[in-house]
């Protein structure tokens, strides 16, 4: 691991002058899991450290409003996942946590740290001797045609097709989720969408942030779909693993019309991926098994296979498809 | 739909590839590897030299060139404190290991993976490998040394691991107790499939899961009565 300075501010504002102050080899250090992992690994070599865990003001959470659900960004994964409110109401997003990464990962990430987790596949972590245009701009992508098994479907491109890995911003997605964000000219926000970039040529920059930019808070309008929710994350084990397609599904239903929905695929797109083609042909409809296995075909619509990962193709459009069901049999149940 | 053809060069993705089917190029990769083992090992040999319980002002550099640069941390475990002086890029579990001497926390993969490091810092499972030591500064920890008194009896747990032979060769036999601990006092031991999502972080290659899921229903009624 490469030698770095380490600072311990206790406030964001500090944190922010601190990093500004460090130039863009610097990071903020929050839960650690991604960073520290691959610090290791000498694939993250940051100058500079500022620690953010001191922070004031960012660690808790508060989902009892009428009007939006505010989360810290230093907030921890597991006390979120435990929320009862969270689990009532919004059962997407608690699942979305809790079938997230080990019991022991989900009590040290943060939840602005999940959002920020490295979008990566094998190649990247590797190192040396594998090609990686994420890791070393211009050196090529080593997994176009390597083992491509877990890679992306959705949103790759020449120069990358790793798969973003997170499960919690994907149902973030599906909920109209916004991020406040502080930088060395104030606050701004931004939809959780509008954070993430597709690799395209660059795919060593994975987001909108400026290297000097800390996500403070995390919020999500309070919405009646919230209830008839779910997270469906399909794994190569039952837990403990990556999704190989996730999807997140809200639904208000008018009896047996979809009055409104909202769908989020994960696991097979190099970002949090909302499938807008896929609510279109749900909503104002019956929701039949018929209606939705075609609007898990939509959601991949565009889907661009490669050696190893046809299969999920199939998977993950009958994973959006399951998904609207178990949502459409908590709307029922309520 | 597919993508282009690449226009970049390949490097040696796999022994499979033509780029490095020939021998001249295996020998070249061979050596490369070896001279960043060297390097690996020379800078973790320097990163040991730092730690010093009392803090050496004159602590080696890992870097040749660099200045010195260590960090002062106070670390609660087991309930004793100590004042420790680190590089800033040790993680909890070399502090633990290396300086304090408590290796019952294990490095099994040193990238958060297999659990075998699993200690409790303010009461919570966390993984030992991936917390910088740094983070832990004014913090508690409790390894498997400080579960249960010197000369009192075993904790609930470690009792049941032995009453339901939840373990063979042992090795991660720390982790996962410190981890089914974690588990039933944070509230997660109320069926045989929520254990087994809440034991998920830890790897046994023995294979002694189902040892360990009894283990665990039977010590969590006596954790919660104590």
């Amino acid at each position: 691991m490469r030698p770095f300075t380490y600072t311990k501010p206790k406030s964001a504002a500090d944190a922010v002058r601190a990093i500004a102050a460090a130039g863009p080899g610097a990071r903020f250090l929050a839960g650690g899991t991604t960073l520290y992992d691959l610090m290791k690994l000498n694939v993250e070599t940051p100058s500079s450290i500022i620690d953010i865990n001191s922070l004031e003001g960012l660690s808790g959470f508060d989902t009892s409003s009428s009007s939006e659900l505010v989360f810290g960004a230093m907030a921890r994964m597991s006390d979120v996942a435990d929320d009862g409110r969270l689990v009532r109401d919004y059962p997407a997003l608690a699942e979305s946590l809790w079938l997230a990464a080990s019991p022991q990962l989900r009590n040290m990430a943060s939840l602005g740290g999940n959002l920020l987790q490295r979008t990566r596949c094998a190649y990247f972590r590797g190192g040396e001797p594998f090609a990686c245009n994420k890791r070393r701009p211009g050196s090529g992508c080593s997994a176009r045609e390597g083992i491509n098994r877990g890679h992306a479907l959705l949103g790759g491109s020449n120069s990358c097709i790793a798969a973003y890995p997170g499960d919690w911003a994907v149902a973030l997605s599906a909920f109209d989720a916004k991020v406040d964000i502080l930088g060395p000219k104030g606050e701004r926000t931004i939809a959780l969408e509008d954070l993430y970039r597709e690799p395209g040529a660059t795919p060593h920059v994975e987001t909108v942030l400026e290297f000097n930019e800390l996500i403070l808070r995390i919020r999500v309008p309070v919405t009646p779909l919230g209830r008839a929710s779910t997270y469906h994350k399909i794994r190569d084990r039952e837990s403990f693993a990556f999704a190989l397609a996730s999807a997140a599904v809200a639904l208000q239903m008018d009896e047996d019309t979809v009055r409104d929905v909202r769908i989020a695929v994960g696991g097979v797109a190099t970002r949090p991926w909302r499938a807008r083609a896929a609510e279109q042909m749900v909503v104002g409809r019956a929701l039949t098994a018929q209606a939705a296995r075609a609007a898990g075909e939509a959601a991949l619509q565009g889907a661009i296979v490669t050696r190893d990962n046809l299969f999920r193709k199939e998977l993950g459009a009958r994973t959006v498809a399951d998904a609207l069901m178990i949502a459409k049999q908590r709307a029922i149940r309520r | 739909m597919s993508y282009g053809r690449q226009s970049v060069q390949q490097t040696a993705p796999f022994l499979s590839s033509p780029a490095i089917a020939d021998s001249g190029d295996l020998v070249a990769r061979a050596v490369a590897i070896l001279a960043e083992e060297a390097d690996t090992w020379r800078a973790r040999q320097a990163t040991t030299r730092t730690f010093g319980v009392t803090g050496d002002p004159k602590a080696q550099s890992t870097t040749g060139g660099h200045p010195a640069h260590t960090i002062s941390i106070r670390l609660t475990v087991n309930g004793t404190s100590h004042v420790l002086s680190l590089d800033p890029r040790s993680s909890l579990l070399d502090a633990l290991r290396e300086v304090l001497g408590l290796t019952g926390a294990k490095k099994g993969c040193d990238h958060g993976q297999c659990g075998a490091c699993t200690v409790h810092l303010d009461g919570r499972g966390v993984l030992s490998c991936l917390t910088p030591a740094v983070q832990a500064d004014g913090r508690h920890v409790t390894t498997i040394e400080g579960l249960s008194p010197p000369a009192g009896d075993l904790h609930p747990m470690q009792q049941a691991f032995i009453d339901h032979d939840a373990l063979q060769c042992g090795y991660c036999t720390p982790g996962q107790i410190m981890a089914a601990v974690a588990c039933v006092s944070e509230g997660h031991a109320t069926s045989p499939d929520q254990i087994r999502e809440y034991m998920s972080g830890n790897i046994c290659r023995c294979g002694a899961y189902v040892g360990i899921v009894a283990a665990i229903q039977d010590a969590a009624p006596k954790m919660r009565r104590s």
